[in-house]
């Protein structure tokens, strides 16, 4: 498989030293290259002509984005975790959750796999801690 | 000459410029984070500044992944609010200092900081939310505004220690500014907080708080920490704090810290607000202190 090809899978991933923190997906170049298309869409979102013509007839805009099957699925089907494995930043991303009236707080949620009221709850109780989530091997097991 | 009267480290949390919006600042969610705010408002209102340099990400607004400037430098004579899926704030135009956005451009490069020089950069909430938190909601900024974007989405965002001598190297501009301005510069962003991923939600007080001693008292030790230890302490996110050694490199060796808030959380992040004096200066105001 070609390198460039926006087929290639994120198993392919040549290792950095921050791939051991787990529940993180690092937008370096390798991410950047597999999510271009994918982000190009959400950024189109900024503009309101964009939105209402993605509103009005959503599997005819993505059309026009050059998406891999599993990245066009990921955004049909609102999988907010799966777009960023497959090379979505989540601020791009984002532009889709605010034309769906989210918020970061829910699509967080969704990402770490809690509900609305765990996830606003953890925030308040001071949010995520560092210990015991620095590493991969501190997850695995669990 | 001109003068670099501050630096003001601040988060630019985007709920935060929301409340402000919509009024929610009384809410028992927001009414603590603005009670520790108000007295960096005083502050601001005593200050002045004719000038503010606002150090900030933009995100996915002015610059997509088309181009990503690590370093761009607003020169134009307004900068609006952007449009980043909402429509844009309702926050006044930035008005800009051309002239002394371009000696800064010329004087940068010639410096050997190759920045991106900006004549048209809609400002997203990284711009307009610092702006607010320090002026509230004014018919128009009270000062005026030379944006400096700094690339912390795409990895790698310039190093700390690349940060803190640019702005050793903005100080050296503005020094040599035959102008009267009093500027402020502000670094902004953080603190720890991860938006993405299982990770999500990430927060590390004891690294907030470590940074901003640091920030004070160290912080040519500060910019030697490298990105991935940002990432594993702060979050993906954190890496934002870089942004705020641009500032501290602006001042002198020796601060004074007039003042400091922390709280957790504003939506899904810790929210940090620093205020650093030139200890040699005589200090703009009388001592600040948290509302009780």
């Amino acid at each position: 498989m070609n390198a460039d090809s926006p087929e290639r899978a994120p198993s392919d991933r040549e290792p950095r030293e921050y791939d051991d923190i787990p529940g993180t997906y690092v937008f370096d170049g390798q991410h950047s290259r597999l999510g271009y298309a994918l982000n190009m869409f959400c950024m189109s979102l900024n503009e309101a002509d964009n939105r209402d013509a993605f509103a009005a007839d959503p599997g005819g805009y993505l059309d026009r984005f050059d998406l891999t099957a599993e990245q066009r699925a990921a955004i049909e089907e609102r999988k907010w975790l799966e777009m960023l494995q497959l090379g979505g930043n989540i601020y791009y991303t984002f532009k889709l959750a605010i034309f769906d009236g989210l918020s970061m707080q829910q699509v967080g949620a969704s990402m770490s796999g809690v509900t609305f009221e765990e996830f606003s709850q953890m925030m308040i109780d001071g949010g995520r801690s560092a210990d015991g989530n620095r590493y991969q091997h501190e997850w695995d097991g669990n | 000459m001109a003068e670099i009267i501050a630096g003001v480290g601040t988060s630019h949390v985007p709920a935060v410029g929301a409340a402000i919006d919509h009024a929610k600042g009384d809410q028992p969610y927001w009414a603590p984070f603005f009670d520790k705010i108000a007295p960096a408002r005083e502050w601001m209102a005593q200050a002045k500044p004719d000038v503010c340099i606002v150090v900030f990400n933009d995100h996915a607004s002015a610059f997509s992944l088309e181009l990503i400037p690590t370093f761009a430098l607003g020169v134009a004579q307004t900068f609006q609010p952007a449009d980043e899926g909402y429509g844009p704030r309702g926050v006044p135009a930035a008005e800009g200092h051309p002239q002394l956005a371009w000696h800064l451009a010329e004087s940068l490069i010639l410096d050997e900081f190759d920045i991106t020089i900006a004549n048209k950069m809609p400002i997203d909430h990284g711009c307009t939310v610092p702006l607010s938190v320090m002026y509230d909601q004014p018919e128009a900024w009270p000062c005026k505004v030379i944006p400096l974007c700094v690339n912390v989405i795409q990895y790698p965002a310039p190093t700390g220690n690349r940060c803190y001598n640019l702005g050793k190297a903005i100080r050296r501009a503005i020094d040599s500014w035959p102008g009267d301005e009093r500027v402020a510069i502000l670094g902004t962003g953080g603190m720890s907080h991860q938006l993405q991923g299982e990770r999500a939600g990430l927060v590390n007080v004891d690294f907030d708080l470590a940074f901003m001693d640091r920030l004070v008292s160290d912080p040519a030790g500060q910019a030697q920490v490298d990105h991935t230890e940002y990432l594993r302490e702060a979050g993906s996110e954190g890496i934002e704090l870089v942004m705020w050694l641009i500032m501290r490199g602006a001042l002198d060796e020796q601060v004074r810290e007039v003042y400091r808030a922390h709280h957790v959380p504003t939506s899904n992040t810790s929210n940090g607000l620093i205020i650093l004096e030139n200890a040699a200066n005589d200090p703009i105001t009388a001592p600040l202190t948290e509302a009780a």
